[in-house]
Formats: C-alpha cells, sequence, structure tokens
C-alpha cells in the first residue's frame, strides 16, 4: 500500500467523487487563504463555488490544478491522491481543464493552434484529427468560421468563449472555470454563460468560481459559500434566496 | 488558530527534503566529476610542463602583481567614468528620440544617425580612429592621452547601446499609464519624466546592468591606446621575459571584479522578481 492510497484519520477521500478535497491548507507567507477546507464533486455535478474577492475561490481552483503548492491536506481526483509530490503534476493536470478570468489564449497563435497545441504536444492526437475537432469545437462555441483569427482579433466575449472551447477539447474529467465572466461587460457574460450552460447539459463535470448568482440558479446541482477559509454554507442553489447563515446572507447582501 | 501539520504534511515534507537532499549529492558528484576530467586533460596533455612554466609561474605572478594592481586601478576609474556617462546621456538621447515635438525633429533625426553609426562600429575600430585620428586635427584643447581618447571612444559606443535600451525600455511602456497621466492634467514633459521613464529604467534595468558588466571588462580595450591599465602593464611584463603568466594575473584581476559583480547584478534581480532561475513562476510544480 502506498503512501497516497493509506487511510488518515480525518482526511479520508470519498472515492467515488470526481474531486474529493480533505483539509486543505494553502496559505501565501502568514496569510493563511484555505484552513481545514473540505469539498467533494461527483461525477456529473457542476458545483458552483461563492464567496467574496479573497475568500479563496481562485486559490482552490488553483490547488486542485497543481499550480499552488499546499502546506496541508489531500486533493483526491477518483480516490487518488494527486497532492502527493511522488505524483506527476502535469499528468494530472493533462485530465483538468481550467479557464481563467483573463482567459489567457496564445497571442501569438491562431484560434486553431491555440486549441489544438495540447491534442497534438500532450496528448499526442494526430493534426489532421485534433484540428478537426477543433473545427467542431469551435462551432460548438459560436466561432465558426474563425479558426485563422488571433486573439487580439476578438471580442473578450469571443475570447473567453475559445478559451472554454480549448479546456473542453482534451476531454477532462474536471472542468475548473476561475471567474471566467468576470472581466467581461455585461452584454458579453450572457453568451458565455449560455456556452457554459449548453457544456453543462453534456454531462461535463464542473467546478465552477462565479460571482453569478443568475448562473448559479440555473446551472448549479449545489453551491458552495466559501468563509474564513473554508465551505462556510453549502446546499442546493435554493440556499442563495434561502441563506442558512449571516456570513452567506452578508455576502448576497452586500 | 494554530496549525499542526497533518501525518500526511510531514511524510510529504520528509519526502520533499529526501529529494532536496538527492537533487544536491547528484549536482555536488556531477560537479566532481567534470572538474575532476578537465584537470586530467589539462595535466596529461603533452605540453603540460612547459604550459605550466610559461603561464602559471607563481614566483612571477607575485613579482608583476603590483603593477598590474596600478593598471586594474586606472581600468576601474574608467569603468566608472564610462558607465555614468553612457547611462546619463544614453537616457537622455532616448527620451529626445521618443518625442514627438516637430520643432525636435532635426535632433532626433541627430540621434538617430549617431546611434546608427556607433552601434554600428566594431568598438575596436571607433578606439582606433579616435585615438588616432582626433589628435592628428592637433587641436590644442582636446587631451592627446590614451587614457581619455580611450574614455571617449568607448563612451560613444557604449551611449548608443544604452540609448537603444532606454528607447526600447520607454516604447514598452504600456499607453494606457500615458493615457493614463495626461487624463490626470501631467503635461506632456510631467508624464515622461513621473510616469514613463521610472517604469522604462525599471523596464531595463537586467539589461543595462548587463551593459555595466560587460564596460568593466572592455574598458581593457583603452589598452590598445598605450594606456597603461591592468592589460597593458601585463603586456610590458610579458615583453622581453618571454613569460605569460601576466596575461594570466591579469585576467585573474578581472575576474575578481566582474564576478562578484554579476553575482551581485543576479542576486538583485532574482530579489526584484526578474531572476531567470525560475522557469516555470506561478506554477508549483
Amino acid at each position: 500500500m502506498s503512501a497516497a492510497d493509506a487511510p488518515v484519520a480525518g482526511l479520508a477521500v470519498d472515492p467515488t467523487a470526481v474531486l474529493s478535497v480533505r483539509g486543505l491548507r494553502v496559505s501565501f507567507g502568514d496569510h493563511v487563504v484555505l484552513e481545514r477546507l473540505d469539498l467533494d464533486v461527483a461525477e456529473h455535478e457542476c458545483v458552483v463555488l461563492l464567496g467574496a474577492s479573497g475568500s479563496g475561490k481562485s486559490t482552490l481552483l488553483r490547488a486542485v490544478d497543481l499550480l499552488e503548492e499546499v502546506d496541508d491536506g489531500v486533493v483526491a481526483l477518483r480516490g487518488v491522491d494527486v497532492t502527493d509530490p511522488r505524483v506527476d503534476a502535469d499528468t494530472v493536470r493533462a485530465r483538468l481543464g481550467l479557464v481563467f478570468q483573463a482567459y489567457n489564449l496564445f497571442d501569438h497563435l491562431t484560434l486553431l493552434d491555440n486549441l489544438t497545441l495540447a491534442p497534438r504536444l500532450v496528448h499526442r492526437r494526430p493534426r489532421a484529427e485534433a484540428e478537426a475537432d477543433a473545427v467542431a469545437m469551435l462551432d460548438r462555441v459560436g466561432l465558426a468560421g474563425r479558426e485563422g483569427a488571433y486573439p487580439g482579433q476578438l471580442s473578450g466575449g469571443q475570447q473567453q468563449r475559445a478559451a472554454i472551447a480549448r479546456a473542453l477539447l482534451t476531454g477532462p474529467d474536471l472542468l475548473l472555470l476561475d471567474e471566467v465572466t468576470s472581466a467581461l461587460d455585461p452584454a458579453l457574460v450572457g453568451e458565455v454563460l449560455d456556452i457554459l450552460a449548453s457544456v453543462r447539459a453534456t454531462g461535463t463535470t464542473m467546478l465552477v468560481a462565479t460571482h453569478e448568482l443568475g448562473f448559479a440558479r440555473r446551472v448549479a446541482d449545489r453551491v458552495c459559500f466559501l468563509h474564513a477559509g473554508r465551505v462556510w454554507e453549502s446546499g442546493p442553489p435554493s440556499i442563495i434566496d434561502d441563506p442558512g447563515t449571516p456570513e452567506l446572507a452578508a455576502y448576497l447582501g452586500g | 488558530m494554530t496549525w499542526e501539520p497533518s501525518p500526511v504534511a510531514v511524510e510529504r515534507a520528509a519526502f520533499r527534503a529526501g529529494r532536496r537532499r538527492r537533487s544536491f549529492a547528484v549536482a555536488a558528484l556531477s560537479t566532481l566529476v567534470l572538474v575532476a576530467a578537465a584537470v586530467l586533460v589539462v595535466v596529461t596533455s603533452p605540453g603540460w610542463e612547459r604550459t605550466r612554466d610559461a603561464f602559471l609561474d607563481v614566483d612571477r605572478g607575485l613579482e608583476v602583481l603590483p603593477a598590474l594592481l596600478e593598471g586594474l586601478w586606472l581600468n576601474l576609474r574608467v569603468w566608472v567614468v564610462t558607465v555614468v556617462v553612457s547611462l546619463v546621456v544614453g537616457l537622455l538621447l532616448a527620451i529626445v528620440r521618443t518625442t514627438a515635438s516637430p520643432v525636435l525633429f532635426p535632433l532626433r533625426a541627430l540621434v538617430a544617425a549617431y546611434v546608427d553609426v556607433f552601434r554600428g562600429l566594431p568598438l575596436l575600430l571607433v578606439l582606433l580612429l579616435v585615438g588616432f585620428g582626433l589628435p592628428s586635427l592637433r587641436l590644442p584643447w582636446l587631451p592627446g592621452d590614451g587614457v581619455y581618447l580611450g574614455t571617449l571612444a568607448i563612451v560613444l559606443t557604449y551611449t548608443a547601446y544604452t540609448a537603444e535600451i532606454f528607447r526600447a525600455g520607454i516604447n514598452a511602456v504600456h499607453p494606457a499609464q500615458v493615457t493614463a497621466a495626461r487624463a490626470l492634467g501631467l503635461t506632456r514633459a510631467q508624464t515622461t519624466r513621473r510616469v514613463v521613464v521610472p517604469q522604462a529604467v525599471r523596464n531595463t534595468t537586467p539589461a543595462l546592468l548587463n551593459t555595466v558588466v560587460s564596460l568593466q571588462k572592455d574598458s581593457g580595450l583603452i589598452s590598445i591606446l598605450g594606456a597603461v591599465d591592468a592589460i597593458r602593464a601585463a603586456q610590458i611584463a610579458v615583453t622581453g621575459a618571454y613569460n605569460f603568466t601576466p596575461y594570466v594575473v591579469a585576467g585573474l584581476l578581472f575576474l575578481l571584479v566582474s564576478i562578484p559583480l554579476t553575482r551581485a547584478v543576479d542576486a538583485y534581480s532574482e530579489r526584484r522578481g526578474w531572476g531567470a532561475t525560475r522557469p516555470a513562476a506561478g506554477v508549483a510544480r
């Protein structure tokens, strides 16, 4: 039995969940962002993270994608502890999709090349095959015919849709979305959320950090409110309209 | 709330510490092997004995050390002067070149021509032309000494380089910064002085520090104009003695200055977050 699946008191993960986080602690210097955080995301589930700016939503997503060093706790994907330093982080990240607030498309590549970069380099797919999939995916997010465009030639909403397509193209076990509409003006938010709702409808497992309460009501299976470094309150989307803790009520009111 | 690391965290920390120890051991071993191989190749070479006598004569080295140190002192003085002048003048030229005022067009053209010429000429050629060309004009106020003319030649070349570095830095400042400054009511000149130039200087500091390091070595080129710097002093010591140890000593003296300097520059860059030693900044592993 390796250290990875050794049962540890208080840190026992849910092996059936796509993502299972136990006792997570992440700090930057003296500033503790996440502390003893527990969270599960089941197969085909869409979990929405709410919380004030600085509550650790982004840090949690980055920790799950192994972009942050964790002080303590376990992040398990399908029951396997990936925070173990013996686990190859690149292999783990290849199974996850992450979409950033600022799109992070590669400015020097066309949309087609942005989309096919990981399938070709990481997943070793033949170019023709990867490109055919990329064209189909761009069509799905409403960017048909824009394969040759560079990110700089697109609107923010179009760029974010392309970024979602890029994350989806590798068929991730879990799609992480980090405030993907925060950089967009209201007119463009709708088109991105519509795409996410359609992605949701295909059964993609999603963990979404957002401030869009309407989106949370519409697509979330479960809402988790982050406060004081942990999941303060969680439940069905109806808790948005009927908060069980004064902290969630304060967040929704403010 | 105090944090008591869980057994999992403790075990991971121990594993990482083990990894670090192993990395260190591997690094030490590979270094040792490489150095040993290099020493072996040199020492077993057929000409080793004669090379050692001609280049690594410790007694001769100590004998010439005072003269070389005196030469090095000249190098250091030339270095400081060239650094200060080429940084200050380079920045002024870069500012002139990035102005938009039509009145300054002739000045801009002049600066562009100057930069084109002196960036395109080999430093050695500039040294020879300045060192032997200017004195032939017999201008009474022009010092004919190799030290001054050599310094002038180095300054001419390096100012062209630093002007270009500064210009690139000024152009790289995001237009939104200028817009914000002008929106606050700052004049064009105030915007340049208080917003653009400070950011340009910060952005270009690594490149400029590189130039400073390279100036330290190139200060030795004034020796071709007869200035008795460390290199020239070594040349004089070699002449007639058929022992090349002074060159080696001069080289060591230059390294003695430039290695701590480059280390200091690296440490400074690292502290400011420009370090090249973190290939994947923002990604934990």
